[in-house]
């Protein structure tokens, strides 16, 4: 897959972030090296190698239905740029 | 103008009645105040990992079996991806590649005979915050308390051909999710929400028309106007030589149309890629055997079984079964009585008019089955007469009170030895002497108006059977 100008844009959208012409340029290579990486991998013959569904190779990671969290509103705003009663307000997203 | 068929495709979410969410600790509860049921994991903070909550996998597998569908043994959970402040971690947990249950049916009642809808798919993903507009700041407001919520959200074929289909189908899912217990199904709280796929085609033609998505639609009454406003808007366009565009609108039920959002709300690229956070969650035959021995019996069963096997009415039996609350209430009393007719009559007739009363719809009613079954034991044992134990019971529907203990107290209890009421009913003669002597002389119908009497006297405590018996004898000792 070729990472074009356009692409980049794209994603910019997608992400909702503006970059600057020189990031959007670096941003470009950026991603073109990572995905000529993951092509790298794809010339290796996997004929016959089961797919793995995480490398981790654990399964069945759960919890009980349990209530463990109390009240931390506090904490949670304390990283906010800014609240109001209780919550987080950030710019408008409404028509 | 030709004949054209609407071909309708549904999305529903349902909020599961988990106690927390589905990837935290954190309490689902209703209405805390903003962001008090929030952590670090459901706030999405740099560093934190996602647990699965086990119950949400056993309420989707019950989900999926109570809904024919084939259950997925290697499950994997994958991100979308979708930047907008309702979801802190810039993506939403769902399932994309492994949906939990596929291929499922549900038979459903039209006015046409039965019709099956095909289930496409049922995946388990996280519901997202809420925003408010903030008309002070001119900003919007976040709280994270839904964040995290369990969701099932139910895929169906598109195999809706009218608006009747799809509300039969709605209400379908909403009884089986009730009645299995994993969800409460209230369109108006936001626990049930649907997405509606539409498009028209001329009839006979076999490819699909270009379809529009409504969003959200929050009550059964208004997702059919919407249908019927959406199916006439594509038919006019059409005939007037114009193209439906593939977009997503909403629907205002207060001025009944459908409008379209803003393309940049349209743009979907969600990007979806497997979760590295979780690991694959497999589930087992004999998991799902388990819950496939252990799952309730269904209102369709149920319905059945209330004419069949205990001589319900029809109707009586729909609706009881309609509501989860009320067969709750039916099964209690049964149990209690062992009069199922009796059990039914004083809900069709009393319960039901209480609910009205007290503005409660019957399917939010708190009420205990094992009261009406006291109170109709001792109405049936002649304790207190019918009349009393309609007042007992309105006295139970709004207050904790035992009845047989209230009845107790306040003096309620049926006085059906003879010997108690005959001096009273004595003096009701005493005082009524032109009503005996025309009685009497053979006038049959003062006798009733002496019970009525007599019953007044007794403040209605009496067994009218008792009154009549002693009336009888006295009146006939005046012979
Ligand atoms: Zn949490």
């Amino acid at each position: 897959m070729e990472i074009t100008q356009d692409l980049v844009r794209y994603l910019e959208a997608l992400g909702r972030i503006e970059l600057s012409p020189e990031e959007e340029v670096k941003t470009q290579k950026d991603l073109a090296d990572i995905l000529g990486y993951i092509d790298k991998l794809g010339e290796l013959d996997t004929a016959g190698v089961e797919p793995l569904s995480h490398a981790a190779g654990r399964t069945n990671i759960t919890r009980e239905d349990v209530v463990i969290n109390g009240d931390m509103q506090e904490q949670v705003l304390s990283n906010a740029p800014e609240t109001k009663d209780g919550t987080i307000l950030v710019p408008r997203t409404f028509d | 103008m030709k004949d054209y068929e609407m071909v309708i495709g549904l999305e529903v979410h349902c909020e599961l009645q988990t106690a927390t969410k589905i990837f935290c600790g954190c309490s689902t509860k209703f209405g805390g105040a903003p962001n008090t049921h929030v952590c670090e994991v459901c706030s999405g903070m740099p560093g934190t990992l996602p647990t699965l909550n086990k119950k949400v996998v056993e309420f989707a597998v019950k989900a999926g079996l109570a809904l024919n569908c084939d259950i997925t043994r290697k499950n994997k959970f994958d991100r979308k991806n979708y930047f907008y402040p309702d979801l802190p971690k810039a993506y939403q947990i769902s399932q994309l590649y492994f949906p939990i249950c596929r291929n499922g049916h549900v038979d459903v009642k039209t006015s046409e005979g039965m019709k099956s809808i095909g289930i496409h798919e049922i995946h388990m993903e996280e519901d997202a915050g809420k925003l408010v507009h903030d008309p002070v700041t001119g900003m919007t407001m976040v709280d994270f308390n839904r964040c995290g919520v369990p969701l099932l959200e139910i895929v169906s074929e598109p195999d809706f051909r009218s608006a009747e289909e799809v509300i039969a189908y709605l209400t379908k899912l909403r009884d089986t999710m009730q009645y299995l217990g994993v969800s409460d199904c209230k369109m108006q709280e936001g626990s049930m929400r649907a997405d509606v796929n539409l498009s028209v085609r001329p009839v006979g033609q076999k490819e699909f028309g270009t379809r529009t998505e409504m969003k959200n639609i929050a009550s059964f009454k208004a997702i059919e106007r919407a249908i019927e406003y959406e199916r006439d808007r594509q038919i006019d366009l059409i005939e007037e030589g114009g193209t439906v565009v593939q977009e997503t609108r909403r629907w205002d039920d207060e001025k009944e149309y459908t409008y379209a959002m803003r393309s940049k709300e349209n743009a979907q690229d969600y990007k979806y890629f497997p979760d590295p956070d979780l690991m694959p969650l497999e589930i087992s035959e004999e998991y799902i055997e388990n819950i496939r021995a252990n799952l309730p019996e269904f209102a369709d069963a149920k319905r059945e079984r209330y004419v069949s096997q205990f001589g319900l009415p029809e109707y009586d039996a729909e609706i009881i079964t309609g509501a989860t609350t009320l067969v709750d209430v039916f099964e209690t009393a049964t149990e209690m009585t062992d009069q199922p007719k009796d059990v039914s009559n004083w809900i069709m007739t009393d319960l039901l008019k209480l609910c009205k009363d007290n503005h409660v719809a019957a399917e939010d009613m708190e009420f205990d089955g094992k009261k009406l079954g006291a109170i109709i034991n001792l109405v049936n044992e002649g304790k207190v007469n019918r009349k009393t134990g309609r007042q007992v019971l309105e006295k139970c529907f709004t207050e904790d009170i035992d009845p047989a203990e209230y009845i107790e107290k306040n003096g309620l209890a049926q006085v059906s030895d003879t010997s108690a009421i005959e001096p009273v009913i004595k003096q009701v003669l005493d005082e009524n002497p032109k009503p005996v002597s025309e009685f009497l002389a053979g006038s049959e119908k003062n006798f009733q108006f002496l019970v009525g009497q007599s019953m007044r006297a007794l403040r209605g405590k009496a067994d009218p059977q008792a009154v009549r018996t002693v009336l009888t004898k006295l009146l006939d000792e005046m012979r």
